[in-house]
């Protein structure tokens, strides 16, 4: 499943729940409670409670490992030893970028910095999505590793906002197919 | 504890408070439908509804981003002040000082922006403001900045006025947070919520609002000194950290109404615990550390620093979910609450925090921040809990008070067709921004691609919806606020049928018309 598809599902799930848990809340705020019914409602209300902290819990603890136990970043400092190494400048209001063509299959190490200002590093695929983004930022090269499974002609497109020419800061990297596929 | 009468003697406001508290708020409605008017331009350039130039589109982005956050800041401190005057001496100078410099400040960041071409947004992210390239000058970032340091000397003028007039009561700040009862001990049921949200806010935006002076003095000293070179990325740190803490900070002061107002309409005490103890505990700490998680695709971070950035995002959803969002929830079930518009707004601000809360902790994610990082999944989420969470809780306090000034509970029919209108408009805007992060449509961009307008064009629906309501309750409101405080208006009795099960000094009955109930003090208000 896409990633960003992934995202909206979680997201609207989490939003749905919270809006049902609201929704609940608002059909049952209507019906007064006589006092015996508030003592019960009270007490269900503390075990809801202690049941919700422990869902959230686990998610918390699960979740963390699990998108934390590779980390998403790799490694700055020493080599990355890529089969494939872009080196990227980013400037106002271009992209310098060599090579500009790179192989699908393998993994690719982009080096990316900037001249002047803070710019955003973002590869779209051919239709229209985020694959992956580092910033840019002067005095600095964050290195960022990707491998290409689909060739075709990507878009970068300057993700962080760096003046009158954000917008058209674009270029094009091409992705080709490995040797014998 | 908070009152459960309407309309405590305590809370009436007088003389020179009523006169401050008034210039707040019709100065924030009047900003806040004006600044919604220039989201508006924005969303529907964009749509290509509007043709509007590059060049302006980066002013009024500018302007937005600034305006929104200082006046959500100007509209919950008057929230804070509101309440916090109860429990323990605050000086009307520190809460006026705070308003004329905030609107020197403006000033300010308006010439900068529409006289002098500033386009560096709100964000002054270093080195931008000296890179214009012909569009602003550095001498108009320094403008805009100097208008910065003015709000943010204001601000700190009232947290100072406070954080002393907190420390006269409680002896010192942990002690108005109530961290002498996290882990045991009998809590004193009269500690107001008011007095723990003020000291966790006083506390966590001095320090972020000291991180924004460093390095705005330090910018400014690379413009008039540009041998002065700076760390770009610790700029950046602390840029965020000043960023993020402020427009939380909001939050954080707007809550304050919540746990003051809704046991008023739900006639349930509403009462503090070592669960909330507990919950502001750990956000003082949280909201100081969170920052990072803007910097996750900065890779020269320390690792640390962005792991650190994704566990805090998520764990800050703890208190939320299961401390106020859940204890309102819990106080409104079968409250037979009274529904008007001060409690539909409490209910709409605690649904679009916790909710806008989910998207939030998503993108605090490093793995999903790599494909949703400067998206329009970022003004989704933070405009969710922004315009549907802090905006609301603000409002809920305004409407408030106009039915103190009337002869008759916030509740028009104008009133029932605005709310609709402002929550359902709501809703279309950030799913707009939202839809545009999932098929990774860039934010702050001026030119939109044609495959990008469609979330453009929702979204844009959604703006006018809120912008027609947001002016609706800016005429309501500011009319409710000049009528003078109505001497004959004695309230509904609250509707709860639940009876105290301790007797309370703090929940007195209505003495007589118009003066209704004595609220607590621990100090001289």
């Amino acid at each position: 499943m896409i990633l960003q598809n992934a995202v909206w599902t979680i997201a609207l799930v989490g939003i749905g729940l919270v809006a049902l848990g609201f929704v609940h809340v608002i059909i049952q705020a209507g019906k007064p409670a006589d006092e015996d019914a508030t003592r019960k409602s009270t007490h269900t209300a503390h075990i809801l409670q202690a049941w919700l902290f422990v869902v959230l819990f686990v998610g918390f603890v699960a979740g963390s490992w699990a998108t934390l136990r590779h980390f998403p970043i790799p490694p700055q400092h020493g080599a990355l030893d890529a089969q494939q190494v872009v080196d990227v400048v980013g400037r106002q209001w271009s992209w310098q970028m060599k090579p500009d063509t790179v192989k699908a299959g393998s993994v690719v190490e982009f080096r990316v910095t900037s001249d002047d200002v803070n710019h955003g590093f973002a590869i779209y695929a051919p239709d229209g999505l985020i694959v992956t983004q580092t910033q840019a930022m002067p005095g600095y090269t964050n290195k960022l590793l990707h491998t290409f499974k689909e060739p075709g002609t990507y878009t970068v497109q300057c993700l962080e906002y760096c003046g009158l020419g954000h917008a058209p800061m674009t270029t094009t990297l091409k992705v080709v197919a490995a040797r014998g596929e | 504890m908070a009152s459960l009468t309407m309309y405590p003697e305590d809370e009436r406001l007088s003389g020179g408070n009523r006169a401050a508290f008034n210039l707040y708020i019709v100065t924030a409605v009047i900003l806040f439908v004006l600044m919604m008017l220039v989201g508006l331009t924005m969303r529907m350039t964009q749509a290509r509804w509007l043709d509007v130039p590059p060049d302006l589109f980066y002013e009024l982005l500018s302007m937005h981003g600034a305006g929104m956050v200082g006046t959500m800041s100007l509209a919950t401190t008057a929230v804070m002040w509101f309440f916090l005057r109860k429990y323990v001496h605050l000086h009307l100078w520190a809460f006026l000082a705070n308003y004329v410099l905030f609107l020197l400040g403006a000033l300010c960041i308006i010439v900068s922006i529409f006289v002098y071409g500033y386009g560096a947004l709100w964000t002054f992210l270093y080195p931008l403001p000296v890179h214009g390239v012909g569009m602003w000058t550095a001498d108009s970032s320094a403008l805009f900045m100097l208008g910065y340091l003015l709000i943010g000397v204001g601000s700190l003028l009232f947290y100072l006025d406070a954080a002393a007039a907190i420390i006269k009561v409680h002896g010192n700040l942990g002690r108005a947070l109530g961290l002498q009862w996290l882990f045991g001990g009998k809590i004193d049921p009269d500690h107001p919520k008011a007095v723990v949200a003020s000291t966790m806010v006083i506390i966590a935006n001095s320090l972020g609002i000291l991180a924004g002076a460093v390095v705005l003095v330090m910018s400014l000293v690379n413009i008039f000194y540009p041998q002065v070179v700076l760390n770009a990325l610790v700029a950046k740190n602390l840029i965020y950290w000043f960023g993020h803490m402020y427009i939380n900070a909001t939050i954080y002061m707007g809550v304050i109404a919540i746990y003051e107002l809704l046991p008023r309409y739900t006639g349930k005490p509403y009462p503090i615990s070592r669960p909330f103890l507990w919950s502001w505990a750990v956000s003082t700490v949280f909201v100081v550390v969170v920052f990072p998680h803007h910097l996750l695709m900065d890779f020269a971070q320390p690792r640390w620093l962005a792991i650190m950035g994704q566990i805090v995002s998520w764990g800050a959803g703890f208190p939320v979910f299961l401390v106020t969002a859940y204890g309102a929830l819990t106080n409104i079930y079968r409250s037979n609450i009274r529904w008007t518009m001060p409690s539909r707004l409490m209910i709409l601000s605690m649904f679009g925090w916790a909710a806008g809360i989910v998207p939030a902790i998503l993108d605090g994610t490093i793995r999903i921040n790599s494909v949703m990082h400067n998206t329009q999944w970022v003004p989704g989420h933070f405009h969710f809990y922004i315009l549907l969470g802090v905006l609301a809780m603000a409002l809920s306090l305004m409407f408030h008070e106009i039915g103190s000034r009337a002869h008759a509970a916030p509740d028009s029919r104008a009133d029932r067709l605005g709310f609709p209108v402002y929550l359902i408009g709501g809703l279309i805007f950030v799913f707009g921004f939202l839809d545009g992060g999932r098929v990774s449509v860039p934010r702050r961009m001026a030119e939109h691609l044609q495959a990008w307008t469609f979330s453009d064009r929702i979204g844009s629906i959604g703006a006018i919806l809120v912008v027609l309501a947001m002016l609706y309750f800016a005429i309501r409101i500011t009319v409710g606020l000049l009528k003078p405080p109505s001497p004959s208006w004695a309230p509904e009795p609250v509707p709860g049928p639940i009876p105290e099960p301790v007797p309370s000094p703090l929940v007195s009955p209505a003495p007589s018309p118009g003066v209704v109930g004595v609220g607590t003090t621990n100090a001289a208000g």
